[in-house]
């Protein structure tokens, strides 16, 4: 099926002294889907954010925007995002509304076409009531939300949004997600980074697991699982120094493709359960194991971060939080 | 144009808004300690200045001209802080993602800059009034001061605006700030006369264009056209060529930043 391309990225390149941020990245993003950039901090996720929205300039390749060059046509791509930067990118001294009638001017609204859509947009974010307040006076939540009516005022074609739910209590969060899936509904392309698992499985339509700057994997949230194979059997076991011995033991035998230890127990790669079930729990009454849980999953999105990246995703990044 | 215009009416109306709740932090940083200067400081001296080498008929009249060019320097200097503050919050990004013109953001701040010196400058003279200083060259003199101010004060804010494009942290921005700001006011005629100064200390503040802006501000207050005309256009002169060098160390700082 031909889909009309929102956004193609063709060998993008961006260096910073020796270093390099992104290399050599090609992708494209349709319109009307939710794009997501996973990945964890300093993947260069940011940085091939930061070109789409013109604010950088690739060392090489290109970035082209509903078919218009990032940096030869950078003014005509910006009529035509909104970007929703991380948190805190905001004036705590201006009111909800001030921020969006600054942004209004600057994207030369008339003063009425502005009032109009201020209004609209307050009452989608729901902040009718807090319009004008200082925006210090704001939570976390009512800032992202003032965030999101900003990077929505130009009407966007493509709403950027970066890492949009980071430090979010679990309610705005989900606030958030429906705004989300409500622009898409509306036609919007939504692109946006997130180092939440379950957000971009939640999320996403396609995305892409960014680390050291290359792609690992592209594709739905279920495509990438299925293309990982066998489901998972996750045993949480009473003695945890008994783990080492069940790995040996389950390594290699049919029907398990691949054991790995976590901190509880181990996560079984199986082909069929059927076959591998038995198998494993005659392993552990051999080995005298007690097994304190077992869990059958399909693949999550955590396995596939895992197998292309060799790593799980919270292992780099200081939250608290974790996608399990 | 007309969307020039739009842009940059809109960020300097941001500036003035932020500055409008910010009330008292900014009375308190800005205007308070330059007006100390010159009541304390031109109170404490007035008996141990000597006239006849301030060439002044007393101290405070004679500190008036540098007061009014130090408010110029520590607005100008910390006239990138804002910038700096929306760097590090994203802020700036935000605006720079819109399809303004890439200058709106730096013309709209130095609007601003300029527009709050020149107030305080008519503060200072103001208070100067109190006190009896009365600029002998008038109003003229006065709006020839303000443009002295302004010419030094644009150069100043690109020196700062370029810190706050380039430097890694406000930290940075703000020791290397404190290190500048006394040397330089030490390092000029503010304070005594070059005359009154040891050798090297003239010498080196010859070079400083604090000591140019200064020693035409001061003639224009205490002794008239005549004796203020020849350093007014010696000062012009020199603060073209600082502007100059300024703002095309800025210009290729922002340029760096902004990609």
């Amino acid at each position: 099926m031909d889909r009309t391309i929102a956004i193609n990225v063709n060998r993008l390149c961006k260096t910073y002294d020796s270093h390099k941020a992104v290399d050599d990245l090609s992708f494209s993003i349709y319109a009307g889907e939710i794009f997501g950039l996973l990945g964890p901090n300093g993947a260069g996720k940011s940085t091939t954010l930061r070109t789409l929205i013109t604010l950088l300039h690739p060392t090489s390749g290109t970035a082209t925007v509903m078919g218009h060059d990032t940096v030869r046509e950078a003014d005509t791509v910006r009529t035509l995002i909104g970007y929703v930067p991380q948190e805190r990118a905001i004036d705590r001294f201006l009111t909800g509304r001030e921020h969006l009638q600054l942004l209004g001017a600057l994207y030369h609204l008339t003063t009425d076409e502005a009032t109009k859509r201020i209004n609209e947009l307050l009452k989608l974010v729901d902040l009718e009531d807090h319009a004008d307040r200082p925006a210090k006076t704001y939570s976390g939540g009512m800032k992202r939300k003032l965030d999101i009516a900003c990077g929505l005022l130009p009407n966007p074609k493509i709403l950027f949004l970066d890492e949009p739910t980071l430090g979010l209590d679990v309610q705005s969060r989900l606030r958030i997600w429906e705004y989300v899936r409500m622009l898409k509904a509306r036609g919007m392309t939504v692109v946006m980074t997130t180092n939440y698992l379950d957000e971009a499985d939640q999320l996403c339509d396609r995305l892409a697991i960014i680390d050291g700057g290359k792609i690992k994997t592209l594709g739905s949230p279920v495509e990438l699982k299925i293309a990982l194979g066998g489901d998972i059997v996750s045993l949480t076991l009473k003695e945890l120094d008994r783990i080492p011995s069940l790995e040996t033991e389950l390594k290699g035998r049919p029907a398990i493709k691949s054991v790995r230890t976590t901190t509880k127990g181990l996560d079984i790669r199986v082909e069929s359960p059927e076959k591998a079930l038995p198998a494993i729990l005659e392993a552990t009454n051999r080995l005298g194991c007690s097994i304190e849980f077992i869990q059958y999953n399909r693949p999550r999105l955590d396995d596939v971060f895992i197998a292309h990246t060799g790593r799980a995703i919270t292992e780099s990044i200081p939250e608290t939080e974790s996608a399990s | 144009m007309e969307h020039y215009w739009q842009e940059i009416s809109a960020l300097t109306m941001r500036w003035v808004r932020r500055l409008s709740r910010e009330k008292f932090s900014m009375l308190f940083t800005l205007v308070q300690p330059m007006l100390f200067w010159l009541i304390f400081f031109g109170n404490l001296f007035q008996r141990a200045a000597d006239t006849q080498v301030m060439q002044a008929p007393n101290y405070i009249s004679f500190l008036a001209a540098g007061v009014v060019i130090m408010t110029v320097l520590n607005n100008g200097l910390a006239g990138g802080v804002d910038l700096l503050f929306d760097k590090e919050n994203g802020f700036l990004e935000r605006l720079m993602s819109t399809p303004i013109h890439r200058t709106s953001v730096i013309l709209s701040r130095f609007i601003f800059v300029m527009a709050i010196t020149s107030m305080q400058v008519l503060v200072i003279l103001g208070v100067s009034y109190l006190f009896g200083v009365h600029p002998a060259t008038g109003i003229l003199g006065v709006a020839t001061i303000l443009l002295i101010g302004m010419m030094f004060g644009v150069g100043l804010t690109a020196i700062s605006m370029a810190m706050a494009f380039s430097v890694k942290s406000h930290g940075d921005f703000f020791s290397v700030l404190g290190f500048l700001s006394l040397p330089m006011i030490f390092l000029s005629s503010a304070l005594v006369p070059l005359t009154a100064m040891p050798g090297w200390m003239s010498f080196l503040a010859q070079f400083n264009p604090m000591t140019w802006a200064i020693d035409a501000v001061r003639p224009l207050i205490l002794s008239g056209w005549t004796e203020a005309l020849p350093h007014v256009g010696m000062v012009i002169l020199v603060m073209l060529v600082f502007d100059a060098l300024c703002l095309y160390g800025g210009a290729k700082a922002f340029r760096r930043a902004m990609g």
